[in-house]
């Protein structure tokens, strides 16, 4: 039995999926500021009213926006030595110099630009220098609690990062986290060393979350192998997740749509999931999301992370209702009732018009008391062709192509969606929508990705697949996916523009079962 | 002279990548370069062409190379200034200013590395008037003066000084160089009197890139939609007023490497006014050539540029994707730009299409110029008896 828990912004949702997938029990309740008390009361609902034993779930999953929110709000960040190989290049530009100043002086501790790193065919820029690595890790010991570690072209080659991790854990311990950036970014050494040094920085916090994970789950006599969504919509186990907390930046949105694609049973479609103030638009393909082709921003720090590319409006359940000008016509949101909803909408006997109100209105759904929307017809219409013409937008902008695609809809609101939108073959409303997240969380696979730069020099092009494949199928068993069940999700190649000798771009990702499941 | 901020850097940037035209590289390392030299060196001087003496020397600074390497193997920082004080040694005198070879993409700030660490002036010029990928597209170039002696510098050192007898084999050499010093390079090229500046370049660019910027920053504010914003700013240059060409949503995007280059094109289909119709722009890493429902409306030499339809920054030729919302503007070539020689150099035949003529925006909408004017010295184009 799997239980799949998702901590959101508002609500910590959970379910029950049988070795069958099939649905047994599902709970929400509001988050709690210890984490644990939350997670602890909605997996006791949902083990009550499926009417098991907490010994028969095997696997528990957590898919969590802590460590996005610690960025967000600068709060339970470390202290981060950085050293960057590379000198005498790469001088130009300091560590960290486009932080926002309140994110940097939390997180910025000594760091030394050193000699190392290589050239794009692999080449040494200079001799790494294990004296000036020792010297500079002495420093810094004592004054940091973590230590994240760059070079130039290590996702070509990261030699000079691991032997430098080598060296820090021979000078202060194996119990100070050290982040290398081949293990968590792709090209782009600035994006790539500021993921590694948020990466770092983080550390607290991920302890934080796995240790109430931990405790919640044992006080309810649950003894499951624990696992953490990250972003890609995969699994880490507890010790991969202890050292690569990053990657559980946006696997909510990652989870949604996943969730989306296993309960209304499809691979490939838009998925609209529609909340109280906004809604994400993402891309769902093969069964996982697309990934954002341009650099991603956390919290003001420009990164280069694997995540899922989202179409974000301010338009939700909560959305108000403006008369704009004249001759009825409307403007909805971006302003918001939130989860004040209860008191604020019509329906619920407040005083503004939301979208809420005007599904109520239409017959669209059954909320509330229909009889206290008293919009007139005009208003409660304009209302409704505006919010879907900015659905069926949104949903355009993210297509690939002008080909008509199903849609699946989830998350509370999405009972705003129109039936019918044009460019769409069909809107999907499953049932469960509103737990999709904790879903995708239980029904997630264990991935390895692979993403380096080849040169074609010395090899062919088919070897380098072969060696992107096989190291991508052993990142995968190193998570904890069934050898036999593993499969290649997804292969991209890119030819790098001006560089000669035919250096390639390979990224390939391996998915795979849980290990004995 | 005025004195260039941090700020100024942050306009300069997405005004330059305006300007860029798809292509020209990213200039946000070479920005933050640029404002890391003048948070340790000090501020840096603009510097107006009127202001240089004749006698005075120039040498202009650049980068070139792959940006994919750029991004990766951050300069070192002093790359341009060794490449300065080698071609000084060349010549036998110090330099008096540096200037832009390329005032589209990164080539806007890299200038601003080199003056802050040698605090020299930067001139308000440069030689391409947007952003184009070979080093003998370049104003000096066309109208004369020897691109070399230049020097190439990489970040541990080396200095390679060139020597050629023309521009083209400048080019060709110097691309070279770079690709053996790890694919990136600074460089100093086009070495060349006060006099011969004010006589080949192309003036006002840098500013100009500032006030587009700024165009950009300032519209919602100003109750204007950026994208008139970005065509009113270069209406006081010359240049003359940007026009918008086409707004649409990408539908397709076909985009394949050919020595070096990504090369393609881009489907727009029309919406608000333009529903119904499409718009193919055909690039080779910049935007060189617009045709509305199979017409063409534009051409290189003249600026096509592809902004967000919204907020007006500028989509370069990797970011284009299906479902973008993008305004397509063209902003025409200032003179100096059009003489049959320049068009020899960069007019639509020499990228490849031996049969197109190069027709200036303002003979293309001649009522959209005729109501918003011309600068001083573009007023044939308004007289139907002289205009094209």
């Amino acid at each position: 039995m799997r239980l799949g828990i998702d901590v959101g912004g508002t609500n910590t949702d959970a379910v029950l999926l049988d070795e069958v997938d099939r649905l047994r029990a599902k709970g929400k309740t509001p988050d709690t500021d210890d984490v644990m008390s939350g997670i602890e009361r909605v997996v006791s609902d949902v083990i009550r009213d499926a009417g098991i034993d907490p010994g028969e779930i095997t696997h528990a999953m957590l898919g969590t926006t802590q460590v996005t929110n610690a960025i967000i709000e600068r709060r339970g960040l470390t202290r981060v030595g950085i050293i960057r190989l590379g000198a005498p290049a790469t001088r130009a530009i300091k560590p960290l110099a486009a932080w926002p100043e309140d994110l940097r002086s939390g997180v910025e501790g000594p760091a030394s630009i050193l000699p190392g790193g290589v050239e794009y065919d692999g080449r040494p820029i200079s001799e790494f220098d294990e004296a000036q690595v020792r010297a500079a890790v002495k420093e810094m010991d004592g004054g940091v609690e973590a230590f994240a570690v760059s070079s130039v072209f290590s996702p070509v080659r990261d030699d000079d990062e691991r032997r430098t991790a080598g060296i820090i854990a021979e000078e202060v311990g194996k119990d100070v986290p050290v982040s290398i950036s081949s293990e968590i970014g792709s090209i782009g050494l600035l994006e790539r060393e500021n993921a590694t040094v948020l990466n770092a920085a983080v550390t607290p916090v991920a302890r934080r979350v796995v240790g109430a994970f931990q405790e919640a789950l044992g006080r309810l006599g649950i003894e499951a192998q624990l696992f953490l969504s990250q972003n890609d919509g995969t699994l880490m186990a507890l010790d991969y997740a202890l050292r690569y907390p990053i990657l559980t930046i946006a696997c909510g949105p990652t989870n949604s749509i996943r969730g989306a694609a296993f309960l209304s049973g499809m691979d490939d479609a838009i998925v609209v999931d529609v909340g109280g103030t906004s809604t994400d638009v993402g891309v769902l393909g093969s069964g996982f999301p697309r990934e954002s082709a341009v650099a991603v921003e956390i919290g003001g720090v420009q990164t280069n992370f694997r995540m899922p590319d989202l179409f974000s409006i301010g338009l939700g359940g909560g959305s108000i209702v403006h008369p704009d000008g004249s001759e009825g016509a409307v403007r909805v949101g971006p302003d918001s009732v939130g989860y004040a909803i209860t008191r604020e909408a019509l329906c619920f006997g407040g005083a503004t018009l939301t979208m809420t109100d005007v599904a109520v209105a239409r017959g669209m759904a059954e909320i509330g008391d229909p009889g206290r929307v008293d919009a007139a017809r005009e208003t409660v219409e304009a209302a409704y062709e505006r919010s879907a013409a900015m659905f069926e937008e949104a949903v355009d902008r993210m297509k690939t192509s002008a080909e008509e695609v199903p849609v699946i809809a989830v998350g509370g609101g999405s009972i705003l969606l129109p039936e019918r939108m044009p460019g769409v073959s069909r809107v999907h409303k499953p049932e469960h929508f509103e737990v999709a997240n904790a879903v995708g969380a239980a029904i997630a696979q264990v991935s390895g990705t692979v993403d380096r730069v080849f040169s074609l020099q010395d090899r062919s092009r088919e070897e380098a697949m072969e060696e992107a494949r096989r190291t991508a199928f052993e990142e995968a068993i190193r998570a904890g996916a069934d050898e036999d069940s593993l499969e290649i999700v997804d292969i991209e190649e890119v030819p790098l523009a001006y560089l000669p000798g035919n250096a390639v771009r390979i990224k390939v990702k391996a998915a795979g079962r849980l290990e004995n499941y | 002279m005025r004195e260039v901020t941090a700020r100024d850097l942050d306009m300069l940037a997405v005004g330059a990548a305006i300007l860029g035209t798809g292509g020209g590289g990213d200039p946000f390392i070479g920005k933050i370069m640029a404002q890391q030299a003048i948070e340790e060196e000090g501020p840096v001087e603009l510097m107006d062409p009127e202001e240089l003496e004749d006698a005075a020397l120039v040498l202009p600074t650049a980068m070139m190379g792959a940006p994919t390497v750029m991004v990766e193997k951050v300069p070192e920082g002093m790359e341009a200034v060794r490449a300065l004080r080698t071609e000084e040694a060349r010549l036998g005198r110090k330099a008096d200013a540096t200037c832009p070879i390329e005032c589209g993409g990164v080539n806007s700030q890299i200038p601003f590395v080199a003056a802050a660490r040698t605090r020299l002036p930067v001139v308000d010029g440069d030689g391409m008037g947007r952003a184009f990928p070979e080093l003998q597209m370049e104003t000096f170039h066309v109208y004369g003066v020897a691109g070399t002696p230049a020097v190439v510098a990489d970040e541990r050192g080396a200095v390679v000084t060139i020597e050629t007898r023309d521009n083209y084999q400048l080019e060709w050499i110097a691309r070279g160089v770079t690709i053996r010093m790890g694919g990136h390079a600074m460089l100093v090229d086009y070495p060349m009197s006060g006099a011969e500046f004010k006589r080949t370049a192309v003036r006002g660019t840098v500013s100009m890139g500032i006030r587009i910027g700024e165009a950009v920053a300032g519209a919602s504010k100003e109750g204007v939609h950026p994208i008139d914003a970005v065509c009113a700013a270069t209406q006081a240059t010359i240049y003359g007023r940007g026009i918008p060409l086409f707004e649409g949503k990408v539908v397709d995007v076909e985009r394949r490497t050919r020595e070096g280059f990504a090369v393609g094109h881009a489907v727009l289909q029309g919406l608000g006014t333009f529903q119904g119709s499409r718009l193919v722009v055909r690039f080779q890493n910049e935007n060189l050539v617009a045709e509305k429902d199979g017409e063409t409306i534009a051409s290189v030499p003249d600026l096509i540029s592809l902004l967000d339809s919204e907020r007006a920054t500028a989509v370069t030729t990797e970011r284009l994707r299906y479902g973008q919302r993008v305004t397509a503007i063209g902003i025409p070539t200032p003179e100096i730009m059009r003489s049959e020689e320049a068009l020899e150099v960069w007019g639509p035949p020499a990228f490849g299409y031996e049969d197109l003529a190069f027709v200036p925006l303002e003979c293309r909408f001649a009522d959209y110029y005729a109501s918003h004017g011309v600068p001083s010295g573009k007023e044939q184009y308004l007289d139907p008896r002289t205009g094209t």
